[in-house]
């Protein structure tokens, strides 16, 4: 798993953002297309891809895009 | 680990009640912009039905249980057992069983019992109505489980009060030799905060400062004694927790997938529930919704259901079925079940 495809993967959520706004650092949820339904597409996206289970902490907590990554990366 | 086989009861029949008040989501103040159309899309969710302000659950489930019991010939003297599920009783205490029995001009000899449980509840109340009647050797009893959750949701929280209505049903159980239930049981109190009410129980009784209104975020204002939903713990544990269940029992019956016929989720909201259907790689025609008009309505989901979608078939067919609530507690449970032509009237609104 690289970071970079982590960053892609987080960026394919998102409908109305454009894909220049996505990087490690970028705090998500600072978007203005951040949601709640949009942290249960990324629950659903680390799931399908990295078949990990994010918690609803997991998402609060962190502020970039990398700080959920590495939760992601710890864990496999 | 909770596996039951519970052996020679059936359930003979399904009905359900709804109250006559729709609220489209499209309409909701809360919602700004294109949020509601938002909304609708992704829960699948797009109206509710709502209790007027003196209708409870209880009389949704009267309602249906004098409907069931009409459509099957019941004597009512011969109902040996009422259960009665729900989060929104009439009274603190009494529990309303008792009023039930009464008011369903049931024998002063039924044994009567309120379970407090929500989205798992049909089939928690299932397992318990059962096992009592198989124990026993009682011949007749009446599950009833519903609930108004929009009595108890902020009308000011974008994040409950949308995917919530109301709705009270009526399951009928009778000895049958043969027959025979599977189910698998789970709890997880761990996550007792993802969905709660916070005060007006006994742990944070209620005080000065319970209906003080609290901002939490742009659209989430609520008060203490009004549902807290933690949706994205709810979602995690919808979708790992569900999928387990449902194939331990596969596994455990050894029936395949694709013989049964339908499978009945708690409807919790789209989003989540199809993640479900796919994990369990299901094809849409075995998992009937009920979301787009009636919401979520907690306990009464999965009989609301079969009514609504799977009517005809249920009274016409022989069908293998299985069914999972999940939700509240943390608490989840899933059966299977077959049938063989059961009554299962249209659609009560009252």
């Amino acid at each position: 798993m690289t970071l970079q495809d982590f960053v892609a993967n987080f960026a394919a959520q998102f409908d109305e953002t454009d894909v220049s706004a996505f990087n490690p650092e970028t705090k998500f949820h600072d978007l203005d297309e951040w949601s709640s339904l949009l942290a249960l597409s990324i629950i659903a996206m680390v799931d399908d891809e990295y078949d990990f289970k994010l918690k609803g902490n997991d998402i609060r907590d962190s502020v970039t895009i990398e700080d959920i990554f590495k939760i992601v990366n710890a864990a496999s | 680990m909770a596996l039951l086989s519970i052996k020679n009861i059936a359930l003979k029949g399904i009905a359900s009640c709804v109250p006559k008040k729709v609220e489209d989501n499209s309409s909701l103040k809360v919602f700004k912009g294109d949020e509601a159309e938002k909304f609708s899309a992704s829960t699948g969710i797009y109206r509710r039905r709502v209790a007027e302000k003196d209708s409870t659950t209880s009389d949704l489930c009267y309602h249906a249980a004098e409907k069931i019991l009409e459509s099957l010939y019941w004597e009512k003297e011969s109902v040996e057992c009422l259960i009665f599920v729900t989060q929104t009783p009439d009274y603190i205490l009494p529990a309303t069983s008792c009023i039930l029995q009464d008011r369903l001009g049931l024998s002063v000899e039924t044994y009567t019992l309120d379970i407090s449980l929500g989205c798992s509840g049909w089939v928690y109340g299932l397992a318990t109505i059962s096992q009592i009647m198989s124990a026993s050797g009682m011949k007749r009893g009446l599950l009833l489980v519903g609930d108004t959750i929009t009595k108890f949701c902020s009308k000011d929280d974008k994040s409950s009060y949308p995917l919530f209505g109301d709705a009270g049903t009526a399951t009928a159980f009778e000895y049958l030799e043969g027959s025979e239930f599977k189910i698998h049981t789970a709890t997880d109190g761990s996550g007792y905060r993802a969905i709660i009410i916070p005060e007006g129980g006994y742990r944070e009784v209620v005080n000065e400062s319970s209906l003080n209104k609290i901002n939490y975020e742009e659209g989430i204002t609520r008060n203490g004694v009004e549902l807290a939903l933690n949706g994205l713990d709810v979602f995690v544990f919808g979708i790992s927790k569900v999928p387990q269940s449902v194939n331990l029992l596969l596994d455990k019956i050894g029936v395949e997938r694709d013989k049964v016929d339908y499978f009945l989720f708690h409807q919790a909201n789209m989003f989540m529930n199809e993640k479900i259907r796919k994990k369990l790689k299901l094809i849409p025609e075995q998992v009937p919704y009920s979301l787009e008009n009636f919401g979520n309505t907690s306990s009464a989901t999965i009989p609301l259901t079969m009514t609504v979608k799977i009517r005809e078939q249920l009274e016409k067919e022989k069908l293998k079925l299985i069914a999972c609530g999940f939700g509240v507690g943390l608490s989840w449970a899933t059966v299977y079940f077959e049938t063989d032509g059961i009554v299962c009237p249209e659609l009560i609104e009252i």
